[in-house]
């Protein structure tokens, strides 16, 4: 087990700078989650922690030590990939046992470390069959019983769902959230998927376009996203973003009041989650005409244009508005996330 | 590969649907079918005429039946005693095999190189190594005649092999295949702490196994058949191989076609039991690939 820490992280490709000085501390067994949109730099990221990107600049440290010149095998680290890269010529058991072959221990210590990965991943009848004779989900717990063979310090992640079916990524998801709780190593993980890191991080890192955005737990970057990006990307429906304007005390938003003090004066963005603003028939914030409806069961999602700006709202699954219908919706003024010119969270 | 899993189907499919078409024949199918045959028996004749041959005495030899009047193995067992014929089959057998070894593994070690390293003159390089083929056989037997000459390689086996220890299309070939092995599986292994030789030999090689397979076939046979060089290299009658030894059967008093066409039969042997050997490995090895991760 081990710290991660990036110290001013950068990566160039020719002239073109694609990490523009990272700084993040991962505790000793932390489950920290990378997320961000595709080209944003996550994999270079977790390639450069592996060693298997040339660090431009700044530091990588593992366990306090800098590794920026050490070989991704003497790092102490295991690595999952998106497409599992477990060896379709090799059987699962010498597939798992792959990672031991420079280990310096008796043979039948070497099976028995294979026997005892097998079971904790439920792979124990599946030892002698080779890759093809597997579903996508064995396959890619092939790849991570490889990983965990050589009990490494730091387990890295890049995207390792991606390639299985819904059903199956959330089953994956939760045994490997189960895998961490019971061997607690400091865990890298990479995807493109708010869900999974929501659901899957001690703490999530937000990524753009190089830079970080947010670093925080799943809860803070949900209820206190540092700005726009972050607002927008975590959660699902989007979060609505309408023009306002504040005053002292007030802020004005499509034509109503709302009573929120921004501790600022001009105009502002009002962030408001789809969860937070409700179909009601009592007091409400706006008024407007359901342009679309979209029922997901318990809830249903009401697009309701409002002078104007079209938002997401949540209505009763049982008793929906009626498409075209004039709609009341509601919102708790502490409800609404603010942002200033520049994109950032206001307070 | 699944490229030839599909020209397989479509072959499957061609077939049945030649068998459904029944009644009104499609003019088109016919004409296909004809010129196929055609092909066919072009392809085939020689080697009847080759068979035929070698179980025909002399004095039938200019008569053009196919099935002798008088059949005899006599020609085999002559060309079976005759110590040169075994000399000569052994020579090429060593010298095809050890050609085969030796340019598979270097085509495959270059190819990877070219394939999975960036360094500078990469491209140069590849190009250089690509444009060797646009030279044919009959330009480049001089310098190594006299490249040969030169080191003393003149009559040697080794004079025989250089030219074929490793070739440019090989590596062309290898380097193509070598693009499908995703580099995830190198970088798996590169984690695990193989060094890269054995990235290569443990993880990338198998995953081109089907490929390696083709390429040793090709080798095989190139070298098995090959005349200009080994008989421009080689003086003395021990050092011939086969397809050199088997003209030598004429410049006695007469021809004898005969035996060598019994010579030439015996010849495409090995040639079958390589192709047999190695393609059931190619139909694994396509099996093989056809799996995603
Ligand atoms: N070998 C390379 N040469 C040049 N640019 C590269 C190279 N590898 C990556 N990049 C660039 O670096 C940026 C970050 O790439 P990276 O693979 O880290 O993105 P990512 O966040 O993992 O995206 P995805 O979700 O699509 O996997 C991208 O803009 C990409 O184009
Ligand atoms: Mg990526």
């Amino acid at each position: 087990m081990a710290t991660v820490s990036l110290q001013n992280l950068r990566k160039t490709y020719g002239k073109t700078e694609v990490l523009h000085g990272l700084s993040l501390d991962v505790a000793d067994g932390e489950f920290v989650v990378l997320v961000g949109p595709s080209g944003c730099g996550k994999s270079t990221t977790l390639r450069m922690i592996a060693g298997l990107e040339d660090v431009s600049g700044g530091e990588v440290r593992i366990g306090g030590q800098v590794v920026n010149h050490l070989e991704p095998k003497d790092r102490n680290i295991a690595m999952v990939f998106q497409n599992y890269a477990i060896y379709p010529h090799m059987t699962v058991r010498k597939n798992i046992g792959f990672g031991l072959r420079r280990a310096k221990m008796p043979a039948a210590d070497k099976a028995r470390r294979i026997e005892e990965v097998a079971a904790i991943l439920s792979m124990t009848d599946y030892l002698d069959r080779k890759p093809a004779q597997l579903s996508g989900g064995q396959r890619q717990r092939v790849a991570i019983g490889r990983a965990m063979v050589r009990d490494p310090a730091v387990f890295l992640f890049d995207e390792p769902l991606s390639n299985l079916d819904a059903q199956l990524r959330s089953q994956m998801r939760l045994e490997i959230k189960k895998l961490h709780q019971r061997m607690h190593t400091t865990i890298v993980f990479v995807t493109h998927d708010q869900v999974e890191a929501m659901t899957m991080a001690d703490r999530i890192v937000i990524m753009k376009d190089g830079h970080i955005q947010q670093v925080g737990t799943p809860a803070e970057v949900f209820h206190q996203p540092a700005n726009i990006f972050v607002a927008q990307f975590i959660g699902a429906p989007s979060m609505n973003l309408l023009a306002g304007q504040a005053v002292a005390g007030s802020i004005t938003v499509a034509g109503r009041s709302l009573a929120r003090d921004a501790g600022q004066t001009g105009p502002i963005t009002v962030g408001i989650r789809p969860d937070d603003l409700r179909v009601t028939d009592g007091p409400s914030s706006f008024e407007g005409r359901v342009v679309l409806l979209e029922p997901l069961g318990a809830e249903t999602l009401a697009y309701v244009d409002i002078g104007g700006q079209e938002v997401v709202a949540r209505a009763d699954g049982r008793n929906p508005p009626a498409l075209g219908a004039v709609v009341q919706l509601h919102v708790a003024p502490e409800n609404l996330h603010l942002f200033d010119g520049d994109g950032k969270a206001v307070e | 590969m699944t490229d030839i899993r599909a020209s397989a189907d479509s072959l499957m499919k061609g077939q049945s649907s030649a068998r459904a078409a029944k009644g009104p024949r499609d003019p088109y199918a016919v004409l296909r079918w004809t010129l196929l045959a055609m092909g066919a028996i072009v392809m085939v004749m020689p080697i009847v005429y080759m068979l035929s041959a070698s179980i025909k005495y002399p004095f039938e030899m200019y008569d053009l039946n196919i099935i002798p009047k008088e059949p005899t193995f006599e020609n085999y067992t002559y060309v079976l005693s005759d110590g040169r014929f075994l000399r000569w089959f052994g020579n090429s057998f060593l010298i095809a095999t050890l050609t085969t070894i030796s340019a598979v593994f270097f085509d495959a070690l270059v190819g990877y190189a070219l394939c999975k390293f960036t360094f500078r003159g990469r491209t140069f390089m590849f190009i250089a190594i690509l444009s060797t083929l646009m030279i044919p056989t009959e330009m480049l037997v001089i310098p190594w005649y006299l490249m040969s000459k030169s080191f003393g390689w003149l009559d040697s086996y080794w004079g025989i092999m250089f030219p074929g220890i490793m070739t440019a299309f090989g590596t062309f070939l290898m380097k193509q295949f070598f693009e499908t092995v995703p580099d995830d599986f190198l970088e798996a292994a590169r984690i695990d702490g193989l060094n890269e030789f054995q990235i290569w030999w443990s993880v990338a090689l198998p995953l081109v196994a089907p490929a390696l397979s083709a390429l040793a076939i090709f080798i095989f046979l190139g070298n098995w058949t090959a005349f200009l060089w080994p008989l421009i290299v080689t003086n003395s009658q021990d050092l011939y191989t086969l397809p050199v030894g088997l003209t030598t059967f004429s410049v006695e008093q007469a021809v004898e076609w005969e035996l060598i066409m019994t010579g030439a039969a015996l010849a495409t042997i090995p040639t079958l039991i390589v192709f047999l050997l190695f393609q059931r490995y190619i139909i694994r090895g396509v099996a093989m690939a056809g799996l995603k991760g």
